[in-house]
């Protein structure tokens, strides 16, 4: 319970510490990659959760990173001024659209950042059940080139959808307004504040999740992703509790997609590409499975190095060689769940042995 | 009084007739035995009635209600549950944790009240902690809590997956040859647990190939051959059965 605790107050302190180190060196421009970063680890940690804890491989999360993403967009961008219908007068009445200009001094009447939030959120959940409940009942292989479709499928719809702006996506998405005066946007004058919300978020996503993977459900999962029949005989629903896992994890990619549609102002057919998957899975491979701490440091690396172009053009190559490399030498992980239990153990019997008479 | 019963059960495998017009019941606070030479169907009666396979024809009554139909995680929130004949224990988890999973179907913090750990899941993990405790204790393994459930020797893996599926608190234990791969002592301690268990209240069925073990602790047992039931008596009546004498020497010829 404690370790707990102090592992999210020491990655908090890190959070603080690399945000004065910019300070300091006068880099502050690195925060908008950095905050970038904590969107896509948000993908990473529900993910996480999926494929390490409940056992189950999805190669489709970008879909649902997508869904969250142009849901939002779309709506915050779609001008019903010229829409009389009562639909419209009546969400108008009922302050769910909001008036605003845009970039040419335009007026604009859209849909407001939350409702469109919220609209993306159950969209995702609607899909993840539909798509969920006959897919997880495969296993292996089978399940990794279904949860693939599911990925390609969103690409192809996003990219010959004309209202979802095909291969151009969506531009001109404005901030997300939150109580306290905040406002998710890229707006330089607001990096900071952003910086800290969108880690904020992650850190409240990780506490939810190192809670559930403590409790009753998080055994359960642990049980049925070791003998999934033994599991089925002592009474636990594995079906029902795979497919509430894929939806959890596909909420956290769903909100991280909508959190950085709005911070970008915008987003693109790229970010529903299957490549983007490919990623999620190798970050998660190399975290080392069932490590959430473990899946969250390696985003917070590699995620950052590919968004500052560290990669070039081999971005998405580096991704793809990892998954192999982790596949093959260390199909564990490189930061293995019981890495530092086992190291401690090594030190405490050397220990040992040297009291010994 | 009954609580389990099988009535005119029939189970097909392509062109085999694996269990044919198959019928016996299980007393409540007793041991029933099955046993049969390899091959006889005794696994898969076992999985049609713990619910991982479904009869082709006829009907498993548990405590008054059918549950041929239903999946073996439902029959074991009704009260059935089972070992495996070869250990099915959850890797990377404890001891405790092996036992503590099997409170699944007494306990109830889903995945909101888990996220959120909501005071109510404090109790109830600590309620779940402490009947686990109470389990080991009985069993003897508390020595074992924390160590990784399949590093332990053989027999005391058996030990722990009774352990888990006591847990549940069935009313009906199906044991899938307990003692295979135990030595003479081990058995020998298999079998008081069995007995233990049964004078706890729990029915207990169990599919075993040590005969000894069998006439031991047996209220009744049942004989199955090629599928069908030969003969169903007391332990020592069996034991004098010409038609199981011949199914069983027939067997051990060749």
């Amino acid at each position: 319970m404690e370790r707990k605790h102090f592992a999210v107050a020491g990655f908090t302190g890190l959070i603080v510490a690399i945000q004065l180190a910019t300070r300091i060196t006068g880099t502050e421009y690195f925060l908008t990659q950095l905050t970038m970063t904590a969107y896509y680890s948000l993908v990473i940690v529900g993910l996480c959760m999926l494929i390490g804890y409940a056992g189950q491989i999805s190669l489709g999360h970008a879909g649902f990173f997508a869904i969250g993403g142009y849901v939002t967009a779309f709506l915050t961008t779609w001008d019903l001024k010229s829409n009389h219908g009562a639909f419209v007068s009546l969400l108008e009445r009922s302050g769910a659209l909001v008036s605003r200009q845009d970039v040419y001094g335009g007026n604009l009447l859209t849909v407001h950042p939350w409702l469109a939030c919220v609209s993306a959120i159950l969209l995702t959940v609607v899909v993840a059940y539909l798509v969920g409940g006959p897919v997880l009942k495969l296993k292996g292989h089978y399940l990794a080139m279904a949860t693939l479709g599911i990925g390609i499928i969103v690409y192809r719809i996003v990219l010959g959808t004309e209202f979802l702006g095909a291969s151009d996506g969506i531009s001109e998405v404005p901030g997300f307004p939150l109580p306290g005066g905040l406002v998710v946007t890229g707006d330089s004058s607001l990096r900071i504040s952003n910086y800290y919300l969108a880690w904020g978020v992650v850190i409240l996503g990780m506490v939810l999740l190192l809670n559930l993977i403590h409790s009753r459900v998080g055994r359960a999962l642990a049980a049925l992703h070791g003998a999934e029949d033994a599991a089925e005989a002592m009474g636990i629903p594995t079906a029902r509790y795979k497919l509430h896992t894929f939806v959890l994890s596909a909420v956290f990619a769903s909100l991280a997609g909508v959190l950085l549609t709005h911070f970008n102002g915008g987003i693109g057919p790229s970010e529903a590409g299957v490549m983007k998957s490919v990623r999620y899975v190798a970050i998660v491979a190399i975290g080392g499975m069932a490590n959430l701490w473990g899946a969250l440091s390696m985003s917070l690396v590699l995620n950052y190095l590919s968004l500052r172009g560290y990669f070039g053009t081999y971005d998405d190559a580096v991704f793809g060689a990892i998954l192999i490399l982790i596949m093959l030498f260390a199909p564990d992980g490189l930061l293995r769940r019981h890495l530092f239990s086992d190291m401690k153990r090594l030190f405490s019997r050397d220990h040992a042995g040297e009291e010994a008479p | 009084m009954t609580l389990l019963s099988i009535r005119g059960v029939s189970k097909r495998f392509g062109g085999l007739q694996a269990v044919n017009d198959l019928s016996f019941d299980v007393a409540a606070g007793s041991i029933k035995a099955l046993i049969g030479p390899n091959g006889a169907g005794k696994t898969t009666i076992f999985n049609l009635i713990s619910g991982s396979l479904h009869p082709d024809r006829g009907e498993i009554v548990f405590g008054g209600a059918e549950i041929q139909a239903m999946s073996s995680c439902e029959v074991a929130v009704r009260g059935m549950v089972r070992t495996f004949q070869h250990i099915r224990l959850f890797p990377k988890m404890t001891v405790l944790e092996n036992i503590m999973a099997g409170r699944h179907v007494h306990s109830r913090a889903g995945f909101i009240a888990g996220m959120l750990s909501l005071p109510f899941t404090w109790k109830e993990e600590r309620r779940i902690r402490e009947r686990s405790f109470g389990i080991m204790e009985m069993l003897g393994i508390v020595p074992h809590a924390e160590t990784e459930a399949v590093s332990l020797a053989y027999g005391q893996q058996r030990v722990v997956e009774i352990g888990r599926a006591l847990a549940c608190e069935p009313k009906l234990l199906l044991l899938d040859e307990p003692a295979a791969g135990l030595n003479m002592r081990e058995t020998n301690e298999m079998g008081r647990l069995i007995s233990r268990i049964r004078d706890m209240g729990v029915t207990v069925l169990l599919v075993e190939h040590d005969m000894s073990l069998v006439m031991k602790i047996s209220d009744e047992v049942v004989v199955v051959s090629y599928g069908e039931k030969i003969a169903e008596d007391r332990p020592l009546s069996i034991q004098k059965n010409r038609e199981v004498i011949r199914v069983y020497l027939g067997d051990d010829e060749c």
